[in-house]
C-alpha cells in the first residue's frame, strides 16, 4: 500500500447493533470500498489513532501518515449509540486538527428534524435514516472525491522526495483548495 | 415434487409473506445484496436476527418481572429490536414494537406486557416463516435448481 494512487476507498462504518454492521459492510463493499466496521465511538477514535491527549494526537498521526497504517477517507456512523453518540464522535472528529477534514456520515433509525439539522449543522455531509438503501451508499462518491486532491498531494510529497520542488506548487494549490472546501 | 412446482411453491410462500405484512421492501433489498461472492448474505443476516431477537425478547421479560420496572431500559432494549427488525424487513414485528414504545414512554406496564406477549408471537411466527423459506430455498438447490428471485 505504499502508492500514492488509492485504488480503493477505506470506510470506518460505526454501530452498536451487530445485524447493522454486517449490513452497512455489504453495502459498503457492494460499491466497491473497503470497509473496517467497529461498534463504539471509542473503538473508531481507537482505530484512527485518537486519544483525548493533544500530544499522543500528534504522535499517532506522523505515524499514520508515514507507515499509511490508518486511512480512513471516510466515516459513517450510527446516532444512538450506547455511551458515545454518533453526534459526540462527529463533534471530536470535527475538533481533531488531524481527523477534521474526513467527511462523516450519520446514520439514525429516527427521523428527527433537530437532531438531523444539528448534525449537519456541526459538520455531517449526509444524515441518512435507517435502513440505509444503496441509493444512499451513492451518496457518498462525490464527499470521498472531494478529499482525493488535498490528500493524494500530500501523500505525493511524504513518498516522492525526489520531485518535492515539482510539487509544492501542487501543495500551495492543495492548501488553498481545502481552505475553499472547508 | 419436480423442481418447477418448487420453484413455484416458493414464489408463492414469498409473496404471500409479503402480501400478509410478514415482511416488506426491506427484505428485498436484502436479497439484492445477495450474490455469488456471498451467497449466504441473507441467512446469516436472518440468524443474527434471530439470536439478537431472542436474546432482546429474554432481557424484555426479565426487565418487565422487576418489582420496580425501568421503562427507560425496556425501552432501550425494544429500541434495538425495532432497529433490527426494521434493517431485515420484518414489519410486523417492527410494527408491534412502536406500539411497544409508546407503552414505554407512558410508563404503562400493563401495556408493555401486553405487547411483550405480541412481539413474542409475532416474532415466532416470522421465525417459522423465514425458516420455511430457506428450507424450500435449500430444496430447490439440492435438486440442482437457481432460486428465483
Amino acid at each position: 500500500m505504499g502508492m500514492a494512487t488509492q485504488t480503493q476507498f477505506h470506510v470506518l462504518a460505526v454501530d452498536d447493533s451487530l445485524i447493522d454492521r454486517k449490513l452497512i459492510e455489504r453495502l459498503l463493499k457492494t460499491s466497491s470500498y473497503q470497509v473496517t466496521a467497529v461498534d463504539s465511538g471509542n473503538k473508531a477514535l481507537e482505530f484512527l489513532g485518537l486519544n483525548d491527549n493533544e500530544e499522543d494526537e500528534e504522535r499517532n498521526s506522523s505515524v499514520a501518515s508515514d507507515d499509511q497504517q490508518v486511512r480512513v477517507n471516510l466515516i459513517i456512523t450510527d446516532y444512538c449509540m450506547p455511551g458515545m453518540t454518533g453526534y459526540d464522535l462527529l463533534r471530536k472528529i470535527k475538533q481533531s486538527s488531524s481527523f477534521k477534514d474526513i467527511p462523516v456520515v450519520i446514520m439514525s433509525s429516527e427521523n428527527i428534524p433537530s437532531r438531523i439539522n444539528r448534525c449537519l449543522e456541526d459538520g455531517a455531509e449526509e444524515f441518512f435514516l435507517k435502513p440505509v438503501q444503496l441509493s444512499d451508499v451513492s451518496k457518498l462518491k462525490p464527499h470521498l472525491m472531494k478529499g482525493i486532491t488535498s490528500k493524494e498531494t500530500k501523500s505525493n510529497i511524504n513518498k516522492r522526495k525526489g520531485m518535492e520542488e515539482i510539487h509544492s506548487p501542487d501543495r500551495t494549490r492543495a492548501r488553498y483548495s481545502e481552505l475553499e472546501v472547508v | 415434487m419436480d423442481l418447477v412446482q418448487l420453484q413455484r411453491q416458493l414464489v408463492d410462500y414469498k409473496t404471500s409473506l409479503y402480501n400478509e405484512g410478514f415482511l416488506d421492501e426491506q427484505f428485498t433489498q436484502l436479497q439484492e445484496l445477495q450474490d455469488e461472492n456471498n451467497p449466504d448474505f441473507v441467512v446469516e443476516v436472518v440468524s443474527l436476527f434471530f439470536e439478537d431477537s431472542e436474546r432482546l425478547l429474554n432481557e424484555l421479560t426479565k426487565a418487565l418481572e422487576q418489582q420496580s420496572v425501568d421503562f427507560k431500559r425496556v425501552d432501550a432494549h425494544v429500541h434495538q429490536l425495532k432497529g433490527s427488525s426494521s434493517s431485515i424487513g420484518a414489519q410486523r414485528v417492527q410494527k408491534v414494537c412502536i406500539a411497544f414504545r409508546n407503552y414505554c414512554e407512558e410508563q404503562n406496564i400493563e401495556g408493555c406486557v401486553k405487547c411483550l406477549q405480541q412481539v413474542r408471537h409475532e416474532y415466532s411466527l416470522v421465525k417459522t416463516k423465514l425458516e420455511s423459506m430457506f428450507q424450500l430455498q435449500q430444496q430447490i438447490l439440492s435438486a440442482g435448481g437457481s432460486i428465483p428471485m
